[in-house]
């Protein structure tokens, strides 16, 4: 997927097999899969965070936005969800939902 | 921080290792199965005092208080403990991502059905071989037609499809077939691990170490399917160590990410620590999971790069592969902090080559294959009568 493939109404969810949770032992977001995790910078974590499968890319650049009083994040939010597609992190419901790769988590 | 102070032992911060990540319950050294690879240890049928549920219990919460985060649920057969629902329901809600290591023996759909409310995350499911014969001579027991049910009522609920099937001599041959098998599967994932020489692969191991020419034929066939199926279904190839110039970064460390609990409790750095001699693991019955992981001898040991001796101590690589693996060490150079012998830079590196050129040659196997039984592994008490030398 590139980034130009993204639109502003596709909502991202985690996909199948992976889960996202916040971990007080890492002082981090985590994404944990079958034998792996991934340790999620802060801006990832709250990106991820949103992609709850019913959000929309326009509402999750939006909610970020006002959540850290800041403008034009759409590009950032597109870059980072673009790469998350790639790992198989995340899916897009209604588009490919079968996307999510076991055991592709990344590093 | 430069270093932190823990029963007046100062451990340089470089050494203080992060949290447990990784948990591994074996919860059962009992198993249908009786596969001539198995890790377990030669001298299982001696341990037999399996922790109870609440105990396991206990150190889920302790594991996860420390941080850890993800669960394998292996053995033994894990599905031969009743209390499997129980231990997967705890740990998923406390946030452990969880993983059923099984051979599927045991299983029923009301079983898998059971689990999965109970938050179950994955399923590894192996497989000896494709082909039945070969599958009923390698694992002693009629279950291949088992195996393949298993595996559809994974499917019908959800959960994503991973097949592991460990690798040797006498089934490298089939790898066709293997992969054959896991496509009609509809498995999204293959492992294809080849054996690596400990406990019962370590008696076997003259019958199971594959030739290069097998190695070669294996990867290539990999390869083509791979090209054919252009992702639908991801295949890992894992050779065996003993072909290898350098040794793998074996458990990301020592006692830097993995702990393993064995059925009667021991805590261990690895699945085949206990057969370390000198050192003392500790146990959960009599330790907390903080302790075990910060404070215990048996986990200290190995840690950073003190203990190393040459070539290791002064080596350039010595920080991507930590000198390998403590277990091969013991067994192919009887000292378990020598380099691994894989390392082409190990004095002991000629007892893998040895291995290495008999199998090249086309032989009829002169020792009997050895059963991971419970009558066998009663005769094999002590663990110098499986090494090398």
């Amino acid at each position: 997927m590139s980034a130009t493939d993204i639109r502003d109404s596709d909502s991202p969810a985690i996909a199948r097999g992976f889960r996202l949770q916040w971990e007080p032992a890492q002082s981090a977001h985590v994404l944990l899969y079958p034998e792996g995790m991934v340790k999620l910078n802060g801006s990832a974590g709250e990106i991820l965070r949103r992609c709850d499968g019913v959000a929309t890319l326009a509402e999750i650049v939006s909610d970020l936005e006002g959540a850290f009083s800041r403008s034009g994040l759409r590009a950032d939010v597109v870059a980072f969800l673009t790469l998350a597609a790639e790992r198989g992190w995340v899916a897009f419901r209604g588009r490919d939902e079968q996307a999510g790769a076991i055991g592709d988590g990344g590093e | 921080m430069a270093a932190s102070e823990r029963n007046g032992v100062t451990m340089p911060a470089s050494v203080r290792p992060g949290p447990p990540l990784w948990l591994l319950f074996e919860l059962t050294y009992r198993c249908p199965l009786q596969c001539v690879f198995c890790y377990n240890p030669v001298d299982f049928a001696r341990l037999d005092q399996e922790l109870a549920t609440d105990e396991w219990l206990r150190v889920l919460h302790e594991a996860r208080a420390l941080g850890s985060v993800q669960l394998g649920l292996s053995g033994g057969e894990p599905l031969t403990r009743d209390d499997l629902e129980e231990i997967t329901a705890e740990a998923h809600s406390l946030g452990f991502y969880t993983n059923l290591i099984t051979s599927g023996v045991g299983l029923t759909q009301a079983r898998l059905e059971r689990l999965r409310t109970a938050g179950l995350d994955h399923i590894q499911l192996s497989f000896q071989d494709s082909t039945r014969e070969m599958n009923d001579f390698l694992s002693h027991t009629r279950t291949f037609d088992l195996k393949r049910r298993v595996a559809g009522w994974i499917k019908a609920l959800d959960y994503p499809m991973v097949l592991n099937c460990v690798i040797h001599r006498l089934n490298i041959d089939h790898i066709d077939k293997i992969i054959e098998m896991a496509v009609e599967m509809g498995a999204e994932y293959l492992e294809l691990a080849n054996a690596q020489y400990y406990s019962w692969a370590h008696l076997n191991r003259d019958a199971l170490l594959p030739s290069r020419a097998q190695l070669q034929a294996a990867e290539e066939t990999t390869n083509r399917w791979r090209d054919r199926l252009q992702g639908r279904m991801r295949i890992l190839f894992v050779v065996p160590d003993y072909y290898e110039e350098r040794p793998k970064r074996c458990m990301n460390g020592w006692g830097s990410t993995f702990m393993t609990v064995t059925p009667d409790g021991t805590a261990l750095p690895c699945h085949t620590a206990r057969m370390l001699p000198g050192l003392e693991f500790p146990n959960v019955r009599t330790s907390s999971v903080r302790e075990i992981w910060y404070d215990s001898e048996g986990f200290n040991r190995f840690r950073g790069f003190g203990w190393m001796k040459e070539p290791c101590a002064s080596c350039p690589e010595r920080e991507k592969d930590f000198g390998g693996c403590r277990c091969q060490a013991y067994l192919l150079a009887n000292d378990a902090a020598a380099a691994d012998p894989v390392c082409s830079k190990s004095p002991f590196h000629h007892v893998v080559t040895e291995a290495v050129e008999r199998a090249q040659q086309s032989r009829p196997v002169e020792k009997p294959l050895v059963f991971r039984h419970k009558e066998e592994s009663l005769t094999r008490s002590d663990p110098a009568l499986i090494r090398d030398s």
